[in-house]
């Protein structure tokens, strides 16, 4: 598990956009990244911290080296995958202070999104899914793709997934946790190139009490709940941690629910999207507790889930929003960014507490103060 | 008349079988290195001899060996590539075939130098036939002694497997080549580590081409330092050239890397010409995944030198200008051949070829077979070409292993040379569904500028 801190390995210095931190030898440069958070994180798609061997395939996480280590200075002749190149003592690392990166990446994104159906508003991972964001973040506004996408028929893989393998991205992450949390794998790809597949061996049912992960660690909405699907838009729902005493798995799980009615069940999820650690342990959680407990009685209820600020779910007004970390000033040596707009100026947008507001808010809710005058 | 080393003894007769092959002098470079030679000094030979890797990158044979790591009680092995499936390469194909004990023999006494007592050659499943030439080569050398226990006396083990792969280019990148051989999925794996370092069961590993390892025979028998002579500068000693494409002599050759491009497509000693009166177009020198040129960028470097037939000289001014030596797969074209039509042919076959498992390499070598047919159909668009420029250079260098940059050469190259017919068949769509674009200026003498004295 290379993403967790141990303090008795001696600690090498690495410089990620400016930032210098020191984390143990052998730490990845994402794993590095991540200890600074904020802006300078390099996304990841297949990457996993807790699935050993996952990364290295989507290219999002690409950083540019531009001074290997204090004793070989010559920075890396290619970007390289952050997810799996280790850091070195004295390490110059630049992610998005590099043009060379960012151009990259959009590259990336937009292949990734080749073949990805663009239908989200019916899709049942909108909301929270990665590649949501990350085209968000990092992709272009528009395709340069004139030709039809690759479709397949959705394919039940055993009672309780569904696989449409039209919006997998082959991030390999569901063959990882079938390897490495279940007896025996059953599903694996097929073939190779962009006519690879996600599938069983052959359309074998997956029967296996710790399979549901692999919905989990699915980035997209390839992977889907069959108990939750079209039940209801993840941000109408309101996600709770909950635990129970399973004899099979650690039983910390996010309820989410509508109302006291329990939807669906997941895994506790990190700043980054991925499964908690609890004890040093990652929490996968059993079929049992997700798929067979949908009532409140059978959990006790911690209170809200940790949601980010920058989640869509976030918009039910939850208390606990997680902010992440500003790291642009740092980056960019103390100087703040410089400020194209301030939509202060003209607007009340963002100021005014929604759910305060006696009714729907209307645009005289929003006008500033110096505007009404006028 | 060019010094063969390989192929010399290639058309004796019955030189497939041991008792001929020996008594034309096999096998005594394993007698010279095991009786005579430290592991080291085989390595050190090796090294003298400045052999360079014959697949295709072209990385110093020896010092790839020096790098192997040598931790105590962990096997070592030496695994040869034969999964020779570059369009336009034949070369180890021919070898195997008329001459396997060379490679049986080059492996034992390498074999030897890397202490690897189980060396595996990995073969492409379509050379199902070369497969047998050379497990019945193999058991003839076993049961001659040079397989086994305790080879000559000298206590040194070494036997030899052939692996069948089934029918994937992928599978010629060393790491894919590595999980394939483990009975894994054949996809490349991420570096480093090193195969030197972690390679085959994760043990250090040296994945050698069947050229490299057969040309370590007469760098043993000879001596490093006399191989060394042969050939020009930094592309020592001979290499095989398997030409094909519209020539009159199609086939291996053994040159000496002292011999121009030209004399080799047009002497007869060699290609023997192009057939039926036509002309040169252009040329990939170096197997499907090197940069093609226009002809007179392929005879004269934009120096205006004559170009040679070496590892310097093919890429010499560059990928703007040069291209590269690669596995030595010489495809010709003539001036009734398209380089759009060409082109998008093999965007077709790296599509296919693609293990996809990285997203660049994945979607972006489909997404350019399809612009390409589109255009070769009179579909296509000027956008398309910048279009595929901009493609080709974000999978370069962004993937995992070498398969996206060779699926971006070829079009990267294509388009840098040949844009004007290109543009010629988006502009006439009608006319190019009927005619070729033909020679036009691509054979027009390069126009070198005159250093200016300041």
């Amino acid at each position: 598990m290379s993403s967790e801190t141990n303090n008795t390995v001696p600690g090498v210095k690495v410089t990620i956009d400016n930032i210098t931190i020191e984390v143990p030898a052998g730490t990845t440069i994402l794993n590095a990244a991540r200890q600074i958070g904020g802006d300078v994180t390099p996304p990841a798609m297949c990457y996993y911290s807790k699935l050993e061997g996952s990364g290295g395939k989507c290219r999002t996480c690409l950083v540019e080296v531009a001074a290997g280590s204090t004793a070989d200075p010559r920075p890396m002749p290619k970007l390289v995958a952050s997810c799996r190149t280790g850091v070195m003592e004295g390490m110059v690392v630049k992610n998005i202070t590099s043009d060379k990166v960012k151009e990259a990446r959009a590259g990336v994104v937009e292949f990734l999104l080749l073949n990805h159906p663009l239908d989200c508003p019916v899709c049942d991972q909108a909301g929270e899914c990665h590649l949501q964001d990350l085209g968000y973040e990092h992709g272009k506004e528009g395709t340069r793709y004139e030709f039809d996408r690759r479709t397949f028929e959705k394919e039940d893989i055993g009672p309780y997934i569904q696989l449409h393998m039209t919006r997998c991205i082959l991030c390999y992450r569901c063959t990882y946790v079938a390897d490495q949390l279940t007896d025996q794998r059953v599903h694996g790809v097929l073939d190779r190139g962009d006519h690879a597949e996600i599938s069983t061996h052959i359309s074998k049912a997956i029967d296996n009490n710790f399979s549901g992960n692999m919905i989990d660690v699915c980035p997209v909405g390839a992977l889907t709940d069959k108990t939750f699907r079209f039940k209801n838009r993840v941000w109408f729902t309101k996600p709770v941690y909950a635990h129970r005493d399973c004899p099979d798995c650690c039983g910390k799980v996010t309820l989410w629910q509508r109302g006291d009615e329990v939807l669906r069940v997941t895994a506790r999820k990190d700043q980054w999207g991925e499964v908690c650690s609890h004890e040093g342990k990652p929490g996968w959680i059993c079929n049992t507790c997700r798929f067979d407990k949908k009532s409140a009685h059978d959990w006790v209820i911690e209170g809200p889930a940790d949601v980010s600020r920058h989640s869509v779910i976030s918009q039910g007004h939850y208390q606990q929003l997680q902010t992440p970390k500003e790291t642009l000033p740092e980056v960019m040596g103390g100087r703040a960014p410089k400020l194209m707009m301030d939509i202060h100026e003209v607007s009340e947008v963002n100021r005014i507490e929604l759910s305060q507001l006696p009714g729907a808010a209307t645009g005289k809710d929003f006008n500033s103060p110096t505007d009404q005058g006028k | 008349m060019g010094r063969k080393l390989l192929l010399e003894k290639a058309h004796v007769p019955g030189i497939a079988t041991y008792e001929v092959y020996r008594r034309e002098g096999g096998y005594r470079s394993v007698e010279k290195a095991l009786q005579s030679m430290s592991p080291d000094q085989v390595t050190e030979e090796v090294k003298k001899s400045g052999l360079r890797g014959r697949g295709g990158a072209g990385f110093p044979t020896g010092m790839k060996w020096g790098f192997l790591a040598k931790p105590e009680g962990v096997p070592r092995y030496l695994v040869v590539n034969a999964d020779e499936s570059e369009p336009g390469t034949f070369k180890d194909r021919y070898l195997m075939e008329f001459i396997p004990h060379l490679l049986i023999e080059g492996m034992i006494t390498a074999s030897y130098a890397l202490g690897s007592n189980r060396s595996y050659v990995y073969i492409r499943g379509e050379y199902a036939w070369v497969a047998e030439i050379l497990e019945k080569a193999i058991d003839e050398a076993r049961a001659n002694g040079w397989l086994g226990k305790n080879i000559l006396g000298r206590g040194f083990d070494c036997d030899i497997y052939v692996h069948r792969g089934a029918g994937a280019y992928i599978c010629g990148e060393e790491t894919a080549l590595l999980e394939s051989l483990e009975g894994k999925r054949g996809n490349p794996r991420i570096k480093p580590p090193f195969p030197a370092v972690k390679g085959l069961w994760g043990c250090p590993t040296v994945v050698n081409n069947v050229e490299t390892v057969a040309a370590v025979v007469p760098i043993i028998n000879e001596g490093g330092e006399e191989y060394a002579k042969i050939g020009m500068g930094k592309s020592t000693g001979t290499k095989l050239i398997s030409a094909c494409g519209n020539i009159n002599k199609p086939g291996v050759y053994e040159i000496d890397m002292t011999i121009s491009v030209e004399e080799f497509i047009y002497s007869d000693e060699y290609c023997g010409g192009i057939p039926a009166g036509k002309k040169l177009k252009a040329c990939i020198p170096g197997g499907s995944s090197v940069p093609i040129l226009p002809a007179n960028l392929l005879l004269k470097t934009a120096k205006g030198e004559t170009r040679m037939m070496n590892y310097e000289s093919l890429a010499d001014g560059g990928f703007a200008t040069g291209s590269m030596m690669g596995s030595g797969g010489f495809i010709v074209l003539d001036d009734s051949q398209c380089v759009v039509r060409h082109t998008y042919s093999l965007a077709r076959f790296y599509r296919h070829e693609s293990c996809g498992q990285c997203s660049p390499c994945r979607e972006g070598t489909g997404w350019m077979e399809k612009i390409l047919w589109n255009i070769e159909t009179g579909k296509g668009k000027i956008s398309d070409i910048d279009l595929l420029w901009d493609i080709q250079r974000k999978i370069e260098g962004n993937t995992i292993c070498p398969l996206g940059d060779a699926a971006a050469w070829p079009v990267a190259a294509a388009i840098r040379h040949f844009r004007d017919e290109f543009e010629w068949h988006v502009l006439h769509p009608q006319e190019a569904q009927q005619r070729n674009y033909g020679l036009m200026h691509y054979a027009d003498p390069i126009h070198v500028p005159n250093p200016v004295m300041a």
